[in-house]
């Protein structure tokens, strides 16, 4: 029986504005999660969430090590040569052990799950970049205003990551 | 929990997915298929079959694996099993609720 009195999520729009690996996973995630409960899902990439989507470097983010209080290493360590592309290291042969796609294949099986995958059109034209640059599951590039206006609808939540 | 389902009273738990694979048959994954729905072609019976064989080897499933199953690919298992296709798919398989978040 339907609870008359619930209201369900029936449509997610994500906002991707950093290109860490820790919050592109998490977005990606939970895009991806959100469709396989059959609720709607989109991914707009703006400023440095842009990356996640460029075809020449989706495959070179990085974990954090500096400025992340998680990592428990002194930022100066954190810093040093080398860290971050360790820490990145270990968290990607961790994800590859639970089955957690590398960025391109989730971006490619987003895409075919339905997820819809935007690029801010402000953010190209600061980081001085073309379509072609960009994934070819790409759908499509939107001001702020197209997007608010993919929002419309009962049921819709955004989320900023 | 019981339910009946096709004229046959089987158990399940408290989401309505079979608990033992052995009391399912094909007229149960039509009538679950009819609550959500969908009405199954040949094609859902192969993707019914492959997921109840990973079941059988203790496999867990995720979109990701179903992809490279080489029995449907993502788009299609989408397009055959809309709302939720993991889910919907486990449960006319008679097979447990998956635990996948991926």
């Amino acid at each position: 029986m339907e609870d008359k009195n619930k209201f369900p999520v029936k449509k997610v729009l994500f906002i991707c504005s950093k290109a860490t690996l820790e919050s592109v996973y998490a977005c990606f995630i939970m895009a991806n999660g959100a469709r396989m409960e059959g609720i709607e899902s989109e991914i707009f990439f703006t400023f440095f969430g842009l990356e996640a989507i460029q075809k020449n470097k989706l495959n070179d983010l990085h974990v954090a090590t500096v400025g992340n209080p998680a990592m428990h290493m002194p930022t100066m360590i954190g810093g040093l040569p080398g860290m971050e592309a360790l820490a990145t290291k270990m968290m990607k042969s961790k994800m590859e052990k639970l089955d957690i796609p590398p960025i391109d294949e989730f971006l490619e099986i987003m895409s075919a799950s339905g997820v819809k995958i935007w690029a801010c059109k402000l953010a190209m034209e600061m980081f001085e970049l073309k379509e072609e640059d960009l994934i070819d599951e790409l759908d499509g590039v939107l001001t702020i205003g197209d997007f608010y206006e993919r929002a419309a609808g009962e049921g819709t939540q955004i989320i900023f990551i | 929990m019981e339910k009946v389902y096709a004229g046959k009273t089987v158990s399940v738990d408290k989401d309505g997915y079979l608990t033992d694979l052995s009391q399912w048959n094909k007229e149960i994954a039509m009538e679950i298929a009819k609550e959500e729905g969908i009405v199954l072609t040949d094609k859902h019976f192969e993707v019914l079959a492959y997921l109840q064989d990973q079941q059988r080897k203790e496999v867990a499933l995720s979109i990701r694996s179903i992809g490279k199953s080489g029995v449907v690919d993502i788009k299609q298992f989408y397009e055959l099993f809309p709302k939720g296709p993991l889910k919907i798919s486990s449960k006319m398989a008679g097979i447990p609720k998956p635990k996948s978040c991926i």
